[in-house]
């Protein structure tokens, strides 16, 4: 038993020095709302460190003469995109236009053929739904593709990495986020009996958990913050979006009621703000879902609502289709863009292939989280305007700032079909070219929500 | 996703398949990448789901041919050698100047090999014949429910018409490039593959 005594104590030590650390560097500064500054040291660290990573790869593969992969330049280089119109009527020349023999031509299947390989080799759309690639190696092996033993260094310094992220800060994380989520859970039942300290609890609750990810935010533009009575639309990347905008303000979330810790989570938010969880079964039915959103915003003492219009996790490189639901029901919209800056931690949820334990996992193992915010400023449908249109208004100025690519493809591409109307719009179009104008009553609808993908882009 | 590409493909096939189609090491890197990346079954071939995964091939009219220019006879996978070489018909001809060291037999995207390409998307059952049923049925994946039947079959009829030298009412092969001989099929069956 005499050996095992000094082995104790430095146990009991560390433990308590662990501790305390924690206490003061993390906790006391998120019940009070005030930052040491110490994550973005931590930030400009791990970028001098990745650069330095990066050059020394590049030299260690001239070295042996081997070829860097590269993955993030294009494969192929596209034509400034024209429609279909466009590229027969070149093809024909204006004479054709007035002819009325339909002019076919064993030549035009080139086109299609054309397109279609080149959609094969490189598409708009398939790569949204999985992880961004990158230009620097930021010491995780799950993102890089050149990593072999290039040189001692190199090693070495990975395994440090692999040794810090996961004995050091996934702990600490982990730890971090039982305390946050405990907290919130047994504050909201206090609060219950003090109603004017939801909003604080709230706060620190988030912040909590903000630094349990190491997230570091930058909030641009707060004097746009979403106001009650509203409600605020931004892009999808993640769940942890969520705290990444409640940790600056207070909304009403909207989802699916959840058993387990979930649901236990949400009754106990419930507690302290109003949120809207609707039963699986009410989920389906769009009045009832469009008459509680407004509802809720219609009170005006209730806070903002947050809704992500697109339905499902893209990766942070583009905004997809925001279905219109939530741009009908009439009242301001607040939309913000948010951007994950790739290099520290890639948070893109690819549900497919992580669920989401895997995923947490992952994110509190990585670096960091580092993302930019940006509150736009706030938008109203338009005079003539239908919620389509409105949609699409919002998602380009959200994409615009995010500096993210504005589709019109729908997210849910990333498990459905697309749909079959689509290629009938293609048909529709080479049959003008074929035999000139059809009747009035069968040109397509100007605004719909099933506005040909292709030309819609090609007019962006 | 990041898959670990380029480790998982022979430095001796990249060798291969460079000698086959022409493709520099880069590109075949970063187009077996592409091939993982559609691989959702991650059994190294393709499957004909897919390729219909990808939303902009799927609304192609021709989609369902093109993705059939995969597949050999016969045959419902296709792995990267086959991807590989099928795509080698939409390099542009002007890279061959650059790679001199490739086979002496016809490379993969020669002129007549592009208007092969093309002849076999019209002939659907592959007997080196374009008949006027085939031309009819590809003309109706073109056009969709849009243009009527007699409209359909008298635009078939003038193009066979047209095209038929030797009077058997479907298009051959050499019949078939003899229409097509002022066209720039080298631009339009090409695409820009950057190194």
């Amino acid at each position: 038993i005499g050996y095992l005594l000094p082995w104790r104590l430095c146990l009991g030590i560390s433990i308590t020095v662990w501790f305390t650390l924690l206490f003061f560097c993390t906790i006391v500064p998120a019940v009070l709302g005030v930052s040491f500054g110490m994550r973005r040291l931590y930030m400009a660290t791990l970028l001098k460190i990745f650069e330095w990573a990066t050059l020394r790869m590049e030299m260690g593969a001239k070295e042996k003469n081997q070829e860097l992969y590269k993955p993030y330049s294009n494969i192929i280089a596209k034509e400034p995109s024209s429609s279909l119109l466009q590229e027969f009527q070149e093809l024909r020349g204006s004479a054709s236009c007035l002819s009325s023999e339909p002019e076919f031509e064993l030549a035009d299947i080139f086109y299609f053929c054309r397109r279609g390989m080149e959609t094969i080799v490189d598409d708009d759309v398939t790569k949204r739904f999985s992880a961004q690639e990158l230009q620097n190696w930021n010491l995780l092996t799950r993102s890089n593709n050149n990593f072999r033993h290039i040189s001692l260094r190199l090693t070495v310094l990975w395994g440090l990495g692999v040794l810090i992220r996961y004995g050091v800060l996934l702990p600490l994380r982990v730890t971090l986020a039982v305390t946050g989520i405990s907290l919130l859970l047994v504050l909201t039942f206090l609060v219950a009996f003090l109603p004017n300290r939801d909003e604080k609890v709230h706060l620190m609750c988030y912040r909590i958990c903000v630094r349990a990810l190491t997230a570091i935010i930058t909030y641009h533009n707060r004097e746009n913050k979403p106001q009650n009575g509203g409600i605020c639309v931004a892009n999808h990347t993640t769940p942890i979006d969520v705290i990444i905008l409640a940790n600056d303000g207070c909304y009403s979330l909207v989802g699916q009621v959840h058993g387990g810790l979930m649901g236990m989570i949400q009754r106990a938010m419930v507690r302290s703000s109003p949120h809207i969880w609707f039963e699986r079964s009410e989920v389906k039915d769009r009045h009832l879902v469009a008459k509680r959103l407004g509802d809720h915003v219609a009170d005006k003492t209730k806070q903002p609502i947050l809704i992500f219009p697109e339905g499902t996790c893209i990766n942070n490189t583009s905004v997809m289709m925001f279905k219109k639901g939530s741009f009908e029901i009439g009242c301001t919209v607040y939309p913000v863009a948010i951007k994950y800056d790739p290099r520290f931690g890639d948070a893109f949820w690819n549900s497919s292939k992580f669920g989401m334990v895997n995923y947490l996992l992952r994110m509190m193992s990585s670096w960091a989280i580092v993302c930019s915010v940006w509150y736009l400023p706030p938008m109203n449908r338009e005079e003539g305007e239908d919620a389509v249109q409105f949609a699409n208004r919002v998602k380009a100025a959200i994409a615009a700032q995010g500096g993210l690519v504005d589709l019109i493809w729908d997210g849910g591409l990333k498990r459905a079909k697309v749909k079959d109307a689509f290629k009938e719009e293609q048909q529709k179009l080479y049959s003008k070219v074929l035999v000139g104008e059809m009747d009035q009553n069968q040109s397509d609808d100007k605004h719909s929500q099933d506005d040909n993908p292709e030309d819609a882009n090609n007019r962006n | 996703m990041g898959s670990r590409a380029s480790t998982l493909l022979r430095e001796e096939e990249i060798e291969e398949i460079k000698k086959e189609t022409g493709f520099s090491h880069s590109q075949i890197t970063r187009l077996y990448s592409r091939f993982t990346s559609l691989d959702k079954g991650e059994n190294g071939t393709l499957s004909r789901e897919d390729f219909q995964r990808i939303p902009e091939l799927a609304i192609n009219p021709l989609g369902d041919r093109i993705i059939n220019a995969f597949f050999p006879e016969g045959e419902d996978q296709v792995n990267f050698r086959g991807f590989m070489r099928t795509l080698a018909h939409f390099r542009p001809i002007e890279d061959n100047e650059k790679n001199k060291n490739a086979t002496t037999s016809e490379p993969l995207n020669s002129r007549t090999n592009k208007l092969l390409f093309a002849f076999r998307l019209y002939d659907l059952d592959r007997d080196d014949k374009i008949s006027r049923d085939e031309l009819l049925q590809v003309l109706r994946m073109m056009v969709g429910v849009n243009i009527s039947d007699e409209q359909l079959g008298s635009i078939a009829d003038r193009t066979i018409q047209e095209a038929d030298t030797n009077g058997d009412n479907s298009i051959s092969f050499n019949e078939f490039i003899k229409v097509l001989e002022k066209v720039d099929v080298e631009q339009k069956m090409s695409i820009r593959f950057l190194h």
